[in-house]
């Protein structure tokens, strides 16, 4: 049967246009198409991947800004401690050295007025002494103008001596 | 009845759609009748046509067509090849025929001046057709016959296709570079990728790329030629017997040129049998070389041809019931089996890719498993 046997017209034809086929297609067609895809395809693998790495160095910012802030609060924390435990200190510092001061200054003070004190007691006992010679004087002065009076008196202070 | 003869190669043309194994199998009754209309008519018609007729039968089917409408005449003039490109009647492309021979040199003419005005065969120039054969009348020796046939033209538009549109997409490519695909670069980019990830990377574990061109070629033409041949007055080119040898002898030539030494030791020295073993494996892993061509070839011209007999029978059912009935029910039934053809063209052409890549594969696969 005539469909069961090749013809060596067409055998020849075909291997001649299917080897130009292969020969143009490959270098002309197969090669730019072929490398164009895996141009797209590495640029869009590298694409992926940047994307992922982006992903990832987010997350890693994300969990550093974390830790920064906690660490931060943290700081701010510690400082704000600090600083009302200064506070304080100073605060009783102060509290102490005004206390030192106010008790020093009454010390003084009080130590200026027992002397003042002293020192006016000892006035005023003169003064007072003073006045009282004065005034007996005056008084003895007085009394002892006349006779009479200075007649009593010697005679009472004679009684008082007999009866020491 | 006259007139429906009349129409009827116009019809058989329109109709030229190719076929596959599914099928072929799900109307396998259709095809074994065609089959054995087929046989009938090779042994006992086809002689006596010739015997009145020393051409051509298809010739012979027209010169005959008044008297009796012959479904094989029909059938076997769309499957085989021919001098001239037939669309219709009255509608004859004549191709060129070129013919070498010692005596004569190279000689190139029209396939016309082989027939007369009412399509008879003559002889031209000391050359006579004989079959499909061209012989010399002098001695009736055969020329060797490089002629642009029906099947050669059918071929050079399937290249021409096949350049165009690729050699396109290519410019596309450069065009659009770094862009998404547009247009017919939107379609032909899938079936690269498919080409290139599920037949050839899979099955050929070594520097795959380098048989990429071939591959891809190889599947480009088997599906263009197989969807071309679905178009009306086209060729039975995929179907044809020389083209699937063709293309099967040279996957057979790369396969056995990049077989490695890993390969050539188990066919000829097949790890761990017994020495008596080796007599009977020895023959049956070389007969084993030259099967997976064979398979190759026939594999793709069956599901072709196939697919063409079964539709044309299909079509044919009209005119010998002469009955608008048959012809609208086969009308249903060739739309049917068209669409199951289309997937067969995507089928064959990713069959015989696969197959040739598997071959390649076995060929360049390093020992593993020892």
């Amino acid at each position: 049967m005539d469909f069961l046997l090749p013809a060596n017209g067409l055998l020849f034809w075909q291997v001649v246009i299917f080897l130009s086929l292969v020969f143009v297609l490959g270098k002309f067609a197969w090669k730019p198409i072929l490398s164009s895809l895996k141009e797209r395809e590495e640029s869009i693998q590298q694409a992926l991947d940047q994307a992922e790495k982006a992903k990832q160095e987010m997350a890693s910012l994300k969990s550093d800004n974390e830790k920064l802030l906690k660490e931060a609060r943290e700081e701010r924390d510690k400082i704000l401690r600090d600083a009302r435990s200064a506070a304080n200190q100073i605060h009783d510092e102060a509290q102490n050295s005004a206390k030192k001061t106010a008790d020093k200054i009454i010390a003084d003070a009080k130590a200026v007025i027992n002397t003042e004190k002293a020192a006016a007691l000892r006035d005023v006992k003169a003064q007072v002494a003073q006045f009282s010679l004065e005034i007996a004087e005056k008084l003895i002065k007085k009394n002892l103008a006349d006779d009479k009076a200075q007649k009593e008196l010697t005679e009472s202070l004679i009684k008082d001596f007999k009866l020491n | 009845m006259q007139s429906e003869i009349k129409t009827l190669p116009v019809f058989a043309m329109k109709k030229p759609l190719s076929v596959t194994i599914v099928a072929f199998f799900s109307f396998v009754f259709v095809a074994v009748f065609s089959f054995s209309g087929l046989a009938q008519h090779a042994e006992g018609s086809h002689d006596s046509i010739r015997a009145e007729n020393p051409t051509d039968s298809l010739q012979a089917g027209h010169a005959e067509a008044g008297e009796k409408f012959s479904a094989n005449e029909v059938i076997i003039e769309h499957v085989l090849d021919a001098p001239v490109w037939h669309f219709a009647e009255h509608l004859v492309l004549p191709l060129p025929v070129i013919v070498y021979s010692a005596e004569r040199g190279l000689e190139v003419f029209s396939s016309a001046h082989f027939y007369d005005e009412h399509h008879h065969p003559v002889e031209y120039n000391g050359y006579k057709l004989e079959g499909r054969d061209i012989v010399l009348t002098s001695t009736g020796e055969k020329v060797l016959n490089l002629s642009i046939t029906k099947n050669v033209a059918m071929l050079f538009l399937t290249a021409a296709m096949l350049l165009w549109v690729l050699l396109s997409v290519a410019s596309a490519y450069k065009k659009n570079q770094g862009k998404a695909p547009k247009g017919i670069q939107s379609f032909i980019e899938p079936v690269v990728v498919f080409v290139r990830d599920e037949i050839v990377k899979p099955n050929i574990a070594h520097n795959h790329e380098r048989y990429l061109p071939y591959i891809l070629t190889l599947f480009f033409f088997i599906f263009f030629g197989n969807l071309l041949g679905l178009l009306p007055g086209a060729a039975n080119l995929t179907g044809n017997i020389a083209i699937t040898l063709s293309l099967a002898v040279l996957t057979f030539i790369i396969t056995n040129f990049s077989g490695n030494a890993t390969y050539w030791k188990h066919v000829f020295w097949t790890p761990g049998v017994p020495l008596p073993l080796r007599i009977i494996i020895l023959p049956v892993e070389i007969i084993g070389l030259f099967t997976k061509p064979f398979a190759l070839t026939i594999r793709l011209f069956v599901a072709i041809t196939a697919g063409h007999i079964v539709l044309l029978s299909l079509i044919c059912m009209a005119f010998i019931f002469h009955s608008y009935l048959v012809g609208i029910g086969a009308s249903v039934m060739v739309l049917f089996i068209s669409i199951i053809e289309l997937l067969v063209a995507a089928i064959q052409a990713y069959v015989f890719a696969l197959f040739t890549a598997l071959y390649i594969g076995m060929a360049t696969a390093e020992d593993e498993h020892h």
